[in-house]
C-alpha cells in the first residue's frame, strides 16, 4: 500500500501538512525584510545563508485571520517552481506518515479561495489532515493584486 | 588532443569566421575591389573546406568546395561581383553555419547536401566569366615559384569552363600575396593565441558568482572592524577591501565584450532585410568598441535585431518615395552606442518617414488599449510608446519581417528585464529615434544605502545626482509647498519632494511618530531632513528618508516572480549584517510618485500659444496682477518663484533689475506693459518705495531668455481644460479665459516682452554688466 510521508504544522489550531520531499528545512522565525505594495501574504524577504527567499503568510494566504500574541512563528522552506519559499506558520508538527486510503477529497460545502490551495484531507485518528497544494499555497497574487496584476 | 577535441576547435573557430564572413561579404558588395576582404573569405571557405575534408564531413566539404570554386573565380576577377553572387555566397555561409550546428549537436554534418545552392553556385562561377578579365593586361612579372605552386593548388579544383591564359597569368600577384598573408597571419594568430587563453563562460560565471559572494562577506567584515579595535585586524580588512575591489573589477572586465560583437551582424541583417522589400539601406556604426557585460551583451541582442529590423522594414521609406520627399534614394540607418553616467546608451537612429501619430491614436482606439477621450488626450511622446504595448503594430501590410503584432513589447520587456529602458522618438517625415538604455552590468552595483522607518533599502548609484540635510531649524522654511506639493529650492530651482514612507505606505518612522498630519502634506516635524537627489527620465526629485547610511557595492539578486510587478524594487540585496534589503527602482518611484508625468516633461521651450491653443488639460499658475486683478500663464514656461527684497532692485537704463544668480534679471512690471495710458504713470521709471515690502517675481523662460515678471501676489497652480474663452480685452493678453470658475487674463508673454522694449531681448549680458558697474 502506498504511504507517504507529509511534514505537518499547526495554523489556528488546524493541522496541516506538505509532501515532506518537498520541504528544504524548517527554521525559527528570522530576520525578516518588510516588502512595502506587496500583496499583504507577503511576509517579507529572509536571507537563507546567501539565498534571498520570499516568505507567504499562511495564515492570510488561508484567510485565518492574524495570529493570537505570543505566537513564534515557523518558517517551513519549501521548493517550488520558481525556487525557495517559505511558508510561515504558528507551530511545527511531527513528520505524519499516511495510508492513500485514508484521503479524501475536499467536501464539496469547502469554497472560495481556499478550496484551490487544499488538495484534500487525510483521516488521521484525532484529527484532519488537511494537504496542501504548495504551488498554489505560494502563489502571491490576493484577491486586490490579482485585479492589480491583470491590468498589467 | 582526442578527435572531439580537434572538432570541438574546429566549430570554434569557423564560428568566428563566419561571422566575419557576413560582414565581409556584405561589406565587398559595396566595395566589390577589395581584394583583400575576398582574399580573406577565400581564405576561410578554403580553410573549412581544408578542415573538413581531414575530419571527414563530406557534404560539408562538398558545400564548401562549390562555394570556393566562385570565390576563387571572384579573386582571380575572372567574375565580377553581383548582388546575386553575394546572395547565393550568403546563402552558402548560412548552408555551412546550419551544418556546423548539426555537428556539434550530433557529430555528423547531417543528410542534406544543399543540391540547390550547389547549382546556383556553379552556374554563377559558370556564368559570364571572360569579359572583366580579359581586359586585363598581361603585367605580372614572373611570380616565385612558391605562390606558382600556392595559387595553382588554391585553383587546382576550379574546372577551367574557358581559362584564357591571359587571365591566369594575369592574377598571380594577388593570389600570391593573398596566400602569403594566410600563413603570415597563422603566425601572427598563433602570438596572438598566446596572450590570449579560451575559458569556459560556465567557470567564468562560477567565478563571478564567487567574487560577488565574497564581496559579501567583505562587506561583513568591514562592519565587524568598525567595532575591533585591534589594529593588526583593521590593517588585514583593509587589505583585504582593496584586494576584493581590485578583484572584482578584474572579473567584470573578464566578462566585458564590446557591443561591436552583435552589430556586425547587423549589415548582413540590413542587407537582407532592405532587400526584401525592395529598399536601399546603407547602415553606419557608431561606437563600436562601448563594452558591455557578457550577459547584457546577450540578453540585449535579440531586441536589438528586431529594432534594426523594424527601422528597415517600417522606418525607412521606398526609394520612390524618399526621392518625391526630397531625401536620397538609400536611407540611412545609424547605431550608436556611448557610455553615460554608469549606463550605455544604444540609439537606433533612421531618416525614414517617422512616426505617423494619429495612425497610432486611432489603432490604438480601434485596439481598445486606450478610450477615446484618453487618446485625445495624450501627448505625442505618450502615443509613441504605445507601440511598446503587446499587439499593438500599424504596418499596414503583415510583411515576413514585422508587422505581425508581436515584437515591439517583447523588445521592451528584454530590455526592461536587464534594468534598462526603451524610449522613441520620432519626428514625422524626418525619421525615428529608438533610444536604448541599458545598465553596464547587473550583478554588482554601487548603491546609496538609506533607511526609511527603520527598514533599510539600497539606492543604485547612477540615478544619484547629490544628497542634501537640511538642520532641523531650516526645514519649515527650506521645504515650501506648491499648492500642498512639497518642495525644496535647490540652488534655485524647486526641486519636487517624495517621501519615501509615504510612497511605500510605510509606518512613520520611530523618531517621528508623534507626528501623525498626513492631511498636511507638509511634513511638521523638527528632526533634520535628508534628500536623496535622484535623477530619473531626465527628471529631478529629492527622495525625504529618515537617515542615509553609506554607499556599498552590493550584489544584485533579483525579486521573485510575482514580486516583480512591484516597479518600485529593482531587485533585493543581502546586506553586510545578513539582513535583506530591497533595491529601489528609482524610475519606478518616480513613476509612482508622479514626478515623471508628460506634462511636466514639455520643454520649456514650447511655444506659449501652442500651449495655450491645445483644448487638453494644462496647468496653469494663478497671479494677482495690477489692480489685484486675475491672471495667468502656462506653468510650463515658468522657471521659478521669487521673492526680492526692495533694496534688491537696481535701475539699468529706465529698466528694473535685480542682480539674480550672478547673472541680471530683467523685471517687468505688468503696469506699465498693460495700462493702455502708460503716460499717467508718472513713477514708470522710479525704483519701488523702499517702504514697500518685498516684490513677487515670476522668473519665465522664454525662448531662452529669461526675465522676471513683476506680479502683486500669487494665488494658486491649477490643472483646467481652460474651455470657456473669450477674446482679449487689451494688448499682452491672449484671450480671457474661465480657470477655476472665474474669469481670468491669460497673458501673451511674447507681446509682453515685445512692449517691454527691446531693453529685455537685445542687451548682451557683458553691456548689461557694465551699466551696472557705472
Amino acid at each position: 500500500m502506498a504511504r507517504s510521508q507529509f511534514c505537518s504544522f499547526y495554523l489556528d489550531k488546524l493541522l496541516f501538512g506538505v509532501e515532506l520531499h518537498g520541504v528544504q528545512e524548517v527554521m525559527r522565525s528570522l530576520d525578516m525584510t518588510q516588502v512595502p505594495l506587496a500583496p499583504d501574504v507577503v511576509s517579507g524577504l529572509i536571507n537563507l545563508r546567501g539565498q534571498i527567499v520570499t516568505a507567504v503568510d499562511l495564515r492570510r494566504r488561508l484567510e485565518l485571520g492574524p495570529a493570537p500574541p505570543g505566537t513564534r512563528p515557523m518558517n517551513v522552506v519549501v521548493r517550488s517552481g520558481d525556487g525557495a519559499m517559505s511558508l510561515v506558520v504558528d507551530q511545527i508538527g511531527d513528520v505524519v506518515e499516511v495510508d492513500e486510503d485514508t484521503f479524501e477529497a475536499p467536501p464539496e460545502t469547502l469554497r472560495g479561495l481556499v478550496r484551490s490551495m487544499i488538495l484534500g484531507v487525510h483521516k488521521l485518528d484525532k484529527q484532519l489532515l488537511h494537504v496542501l497544494d504548495v504551488e498554489k499555497a505560494c502563489e502571491m497574487t490576493d484577491r486586490a493584486d490579482a485585479n492589480h496584476t491583470a491590468a498589467n | 588532443m582526442g578527435e572531439n577535441d580537434i572538432i570541438n576547435d574546429f566549430l570554434v573557430e569557423s564560428y568566428e569566421n563566419l561571422d566575419r564572413l557576413d560582414r565581409d561579404l556584405v561589406g565587398l558588395e559595396k566595395n566589390p575591389n577589395d581584394r583583400e576582404a575576398l582574399a580573406g573569405i577565400f581564405r576561410t571557405i578554403h580553410t573549412i573546406k581544408g578542415t573538413c575534408g581531414f575530419l571527414g564531413f563530406n557534404k560539408l566539404e562538398k558545400v564548401a568546395h562549390v562555394g570556393e570554386n566562385l570565390l576563387s573565380r571572384l579573386r582571380d576577377g575572372q567574375l565580377a561581383l553581383s548582388p546575386a553572387i553575394t546572395t547565393a555566397l550568403l546563402g552558402m555561409v548560412d548552408a555551412v553555419r546550419e551544418m556546423l550546428k548539426k555537428i556539434e549537436t550530433t557529430g555528423q554534418d547531417g543528410e542534406n547536401d544543399y543540391p540547390e545552392l550547389r547549382e546556383t553556385l556553379t552556374r554563377l562561377q559558370q556564368g559570364q566569366g571572360e569579359s572583366p578579365s580579359g581586359q586585363r593586361p598581361v603585367a605580372a612579372p614572373d611570380p616565385p615559384a612558391s605562390s606558382v605552386a600556392d595559387a595553382a593548388k588554391a585553383s587546382v579544383e576550379v574546372p577551367p569552363p574557358s581559362p584564357k591564359p591571359s587571365a591566369k597569368a594575369s592574377a598571380p600577384q594577388k593570389p600570391a600575396t593573398a596566400e602569403h598573408e594566410a600563413r603570415g597571419e597563422g603566425m601572427g594568430g598563433r602570438a596572438v593565441s598566446d596572450s590570449t587563453v579560451r575559458v569556459n563562460v560556465a567557470l567564468l560565471e562560477r567565478v563571478m558568482n564567487l567574487v560577488g559572494e565574497l564581496v559579501l562577506a567583505r562587506n561583513q567584515v568591514l562592519q565587524f572592524a568598525n567595532r575591533v579595535k585591534d589594529t593588526g585586524f583593521v590593517a588585514a580588512t583593509q587589505r583585504l577591501n582593496l584586494i576584493t575591489t581590485e578583484l572584482q573589477e578584474g572579473i567584470m572586465k573578464t566578462r566585458m565584450q564590446p557591443i561591436g560583437n552583435i552589430w556586425d551582424q547587423f549589415p548582413r541583417t540590413v542587407r537582407d532585410v532592405a532587400l526584401g522589400c525592395k529598399k536601399e539601406v546603407g547602415i553606419e556604426m557608431e561606437g563600436k568598441d562601448t563594452e558591455l557585460d557578457k550577459t547584457i551583451i546577450e540578453a540585449i541582442k535579440d531586441p536589438l535585431t528586431h529594432l534594426v529590423r523594424n527601422s528597415v522594414d517600417h522606418g525607412i521609406e521606398l526609394p520612390a518615395d524618399r526621392i518625391a520627399a526630397g531625401k536620397p534614394r538609400a536611407g540611412r540607418l545609424v547605431l550608436r552606442a556611448f557610455h553615460e553616467g554608469g549606463q550605455v546608451n544604444i540609439e537606433i537612429i533612421d531618416d525614414g518617414g517617422g512616426l505617423n501619430v494619429e495612425r497610432i491614436r486611432k489603432k490604438a482606439v480601434e485596439r481598445g488599449v486606450v478610450s477615446g477621450e484618453q487618446a485625445a488626450r495624450m501627448s505625442e511622446r505618450e502615443i509613441f510608446n504605445l507601440i511598446f504595448l503587446p499587439g499593438f503594430s500599424t504596418a499596414e501590410k503583415v510583411t515576413n519581417v514585422s508587422g505581425r503584432g508581436v515584437g515591439m513589447d517583447v523588445v521592451k520587456t528584454n530590455v526592461e528585464k536587464i534594468g534598462g529602458t526603451v524610449d522613441m522618438q520620432s519626428v514625422a517625415g524626418q525619421g525615428t529615434t529608438v533610444r536604448v538604455k541599458i545598465p553596464l552590468t547587473l550583478a554588482i552595483i554601487p548603491a546609496l544605502v538609506v533607511t526609511c522607518s527603520e527598514e533599510r533599502y539600497a539606492i543604485p548609484q547612477v540615478s544619484l545626482l547629490e544628497l542634501v540635510r537640511l538642520e532641523a531649524d531650516k526645514v519649515a522654511s527650506g521645504i515650501e509647498l506648491v499648492h500642498g506639493a512639497p518642495v525644496y529650492r535647490l540652488r534655485g530651482r524647486l526641486l519636487p519632494l517624495v517621501y519615501l514612507n509615504r510612497e511605500l505606505h510605510l509606518a512613520q518612522g520611530g523618531n517621528e511618530g508623534s507626528h501623525k498630519s498626513e492631511s498636511t502634506a507638509k511634513p511638521a516635524r523638527e528632526d533634520a531632513v535628508n534628500i536623496v537627489v535622484l535623477q530619473a527620465d531626465e527628471r529631478q526629485f529629492g527622495l525625504v528618508v529618515d537617515q542615509i547610511n553609506d554607499t556599498e557595492e552590493i550584489v544584485v539578486k533579483p525579486l521573485r516572480k510575482q514580486l516583480k510587478t512591484l516597479k518600485t524594487f529593482a531587485g533585493s540585496s543581502i546586506m553586510g549584517d545578513g539582513k535583506v534589503a530591497l533595491i529601489l527602482d528609482v524610475l519606478g518611484l518616480a513613476q509612482r510618485a508622479n514626478v515623471v508625468t508628460e506634462a511636466r516633461d514639455r520643454s520649456l521651450a514650447e511655444k506659449t500659444e501652442e500651449t495655450a491653443e491645445a483644448g487638453e488639460k494644462q496647468t496653469f499658475l494663478l497671479f494677482a496682477g495690477p489692480g489685484d486683478s486675475r491672471m495667468a500663464i502656462p506653468l510650463a514656461i515658468l522657471a521659478r518663484l521669487e521673492e526680492f527684497p526692495v533694496a534688491q532692485v537696481e535701475m539699468s537704463g529706465s529698466q528694473w533689475v535685480a542682480q539674480y544668480r550672478g547673472q541680471i534679471l530683467p523685471l517687468i512690471r505688468l503696469n506699465t506693459v498693460l495700462e493702455e495710458r502708460r503716460k499717467r504713470l508718472k513713477d514708470v521709471t522710479a525704483l519701488p518705495h523702499t517702504e514697500a515690502g518685498p516684490i513677487q517675481v515670476l522668473v519665465l523662460n522664454h525662448e531662452r531668455q529669461m526675465f522676471g515678471l513683476v506680479v502683486e501676489r500669487i494665488i494658486d497652480i491649477v490643472d483646467d481644460r481652460a474651455e470657456v474663452r473669450s477674446p482679449a480685452t487689451r494688448p499682452c493678453v491672449l484671450y480671457s479665459v474661465v480657470i477655476g470658475e472665474r474669469v481670468t487674463e491669460l497673458l501673451d508673454i511674447p507681446a509682453i516682452l515685445l512692449a517691454a522694449g527691446g531693453a529685455v531681448s537685445s542687451m548682451p549680458a557683458a553691456s548689461r554688466v557694465a551699466e551696472m558697474g557705472r
